[in-house]
């Protein structure tokens, strides 16, 4: 135990935070390889008009369900519209709604979490109730009933699936607090008459950040996943838009007879995106740990 | 504390928690702006017929008016009508649970049967080949969406192969469905001996619930795999190990049964998931259970079957939730303490 508290405080004193956060990032290639995937997907979103090899929203009618060649080096559909293009095209959606929602769900659900872990009492106790409430539906199908009923567009879907994760940030958050306010910098922290928000916002979320963000990494996949859900059953993102989702919807009906190069790809574009989210998750996870901190 | 005592608080811990999904489920039904009345006129109603209608559904009312009202219907079985198939949605729902039913089961059981091996091989033959190996599929099996699996699945075994049938539906066209006892057809099958609707009725259940099962199976693993591995560096397995047991007896009888009950009470969890994914995956196989009809009648512009579906599967997880709680509580008195 001795040991290990004095190898830790060792690596504390003669290496800085980022020295140490770029050695161990660089130990593990897997987190790593997943960082850069993250970067290059991101750079392919933002240049996807640019880089796309055909216009994805194109019909060619002479060239409709052609298989995977040269000229479409992931084939085209029904339509004879660029199945690589639309892919590419996509991402921007495919990237955009989860991140935006994850951020939002961040925001509300740490600053209700930190409230009511601070805090206590009867607020915390309601609010812990209407968490139990939502917590109850599987999330894909609460988000099924909320977009049922509020539609469709990009805001609401990004607003749903916020909705479906601030239980979770909340939850954490609040559990988080609870811990870090009993801690000896809390009580000093108050003893020198700092006020409450302060205490809470500048002193205690900061300790908190770690395990916030791991989550919400983690949880973009799974905000992908939601998104690509709904609009296979016709909740999500609306034909002509492109989805990878949709396009995999799309490409449905054309699976079952030979047609497979529809669906494979979009879904590979899914299954790889959130693997990368996973994957950072977990790496971040390595990273932030205090326990592995310094070895 | 008694057992009974256990059941009285679990059960009365409930009471906030359903009035809390009871105003959601009202919420989604009502007061959100897919307006009821508008939908049930019809597009071409006039602004007089749509007041109308408002009034008769009672939605001038003021709100906990319309709660209560609600609450009233809902506890009555009451869960409107649907304007598809133009029957109470309850009747169409309980018409649709026991194929929905069949598939989560045969999913879960599926799950278990793969998952929970996978696990105790992983931790087993840590750090080898096998556990790489289950390691980048319990990564994959949660990244891949469900219906995208199932698609694969029917293109891989239905049109290449050709061994699996057509996806749609519980059976073979031609065959009839067997006498109705529980509802799940290869039950059914079996009891009343018709070998023909057996073979049929199980080989349509294969696909879906496989594709249902890949994507639950990878926590359980993880789950089985980080418990046994824990277990097997406790003293008792040491030393049975130290006796010179046999390899299978350690593993399956010392170790295993501990190993499994995290797992085991993260069964509800997994019931929300599969509950989850039920939506999707009956939609890919035109399974005729809750889930499809709930997304067939939206396309069809008829919101009611969904919201009646949401709440429905909230409750069903509810009480799935319940009965793991008690069911583990019966099997490990400590629980009741804490």
């Amino acid at each position: 135990m001795t040991t290990e508290i004095g190898r830790a405080t060792y690596a504390a004193d003669t290496e800085t935070v980022y020295a140490s956060f770029r050695r161990r990032l660089l130990r593990n290639k897997l987190s790593l390889a997943a960082f850069c995937a993250i970067g290059l997907l991101v750079v392919i979103a933002i240049l996807a008009p640019l880089i796309v090899p055909l216009d994805p929203n194109e019909p060619d009618a002479n060239a409709v369900l052609e298989r995977p060649s040269w000229a479409h080096m992931l084939g085209t559909d029904d339509f004879g519209r660029d199945e690589l293009s639309r892919i590419i095209i996509a991402s921007r959606t495919d990237l955009l709604v989860p991140f935006v929602s994850t951020l939002l769900a961040l925001a509300i659900g740490s600053l209700i979490g930190a409230i009511c872990g601070f805090r206590g009492g009867w607020l915390d106790q309601i609010v812990m109730r209407m968490v139990d409430a939502v917590m109850a539906f599987p999330a894909f199908v609460l988000a099924m009933g909320l977009t049922a009923a509020i539609g469709s567009s990009i805001t609401n879907l990004v607003l749903v699936i916020a909705v479906t994760q601030i239980p979770a940030y909340l939850r954490q958050l609040r559990a988080e607090m609870l811990r870090e306010r009993e801690m000896e910098y809390a009580h000093a922290a108050r003893t020198i008459g700092n006020p409450t928000w302060r205490i809470v916002f500048i002193h205690l979320f900061p300790n908190c950040f770690p395990t916030l963000i791991v989550q919400a990494t983690l949880a973009m996949g799974f905000a992908l996943l939601t998104l690509a859900g709904l609009s296979y059953i016709g909740l999500g993102i609306q034909p002509p838009d492109s989805e990878w989702g949709e396009m995999i919807s799309e490409g449905a009906s054309l699976m079952v007879t030979g047609y497979w190069w529809l669906s494979l790809f979009p879904g590979i574009a899914i299954l790889m995106t959130v693997l990368i989210f996973n994957l950072v998750g977990d790496g971040l996870r390595d990273l932030l740990d205090p326990r592995t901190r310094g070895r | 504390m008694s057992f009974l005592f256990f059941v009285v608080r679990r059960v009365a811990l409930l009471v906030p928690t359903l009035f809390g999904v009871s105003v959601i489920g009202f919420l989604l039904a009502y007061l959100l702006p897919g307006n009821p009345a508008l939908v049930k006129a019809g597009p071409l109603a006039t602004p007089q017929y749509v007041a109308e209608m408002k009034h008769k559904m009672g939605l001038d009312q003021p709100v906990h008016v319309q709660y209560t009202r609600y609450l009233t219907g809902l506890l009555h079985g009451d869960l409107g009508e649907s304007s598809s198939t133009g029957r109470p949605v309850l009747t169409d729902f309980m018409q649709r649970l026991p194929a929905t039913l069949e598939l989560t089961v045969a999913s879960l059981v599926l799950a278990l049967l793969l998952g929970v091996p996978m696990g105790v091989l992983c931790a087993v033959h840590r750090d080898t080949v096998i556990d790489h190996f289950g390691r980048v599929f319990s990564v994959a099996g949660v990244a891949m969406p469900s219906f995208w699996t199932g698609l694969i699945l029917i293109y891989v075994f239905f049109y290449l192969f050709g061994i699996a049938p057509a996806p749609l539906g519980r059976l073979d066209p031609g065959i009839s469905p067997p006498v109705p006892i529980t509802g799940l057809y290869t039950v059914d099958a079996l009891v009343s001996g018709n070998w023909h609707a057996f073979q049929s009725s199980l080989a349509h259940l294969a696909l879906p619930s496989l594709t249902l099962a890949i994507s639950v199976m990878a926590p359980l693993a993880r789950m089985v795999r980080a418990g046994m591995l824990e277990i097997l560096e406790t003293d008792y397995v040491k030393t049975a190990w130290a006796f010179g047991l046999p390899r299978r007896l350690v593993i399956y009888g010392d170790a295993l049964g501990n190993a499994i009950i995290p797992a085991v009470t993260a069964l509800g969890v997994v019931f929300g998931f599969l509950m989850a994914g039920n939506a999707v995956v009956e939609s890919v196989f035109g399974w005729p259970g809750i889930g499809n009809y709930a997304v067939k009648s939206l396309t069809m512009k008829d919101s009611g079957p969904i919201q009646s579906y949401v709440l429905l599967v909230a409750l069903m997880c509810i009480l799935v939730n319940l009965l793991v709680d008690l069911a583990y509580s019966l099997a490990d008195p400590r629980i009741r303490i804490g």
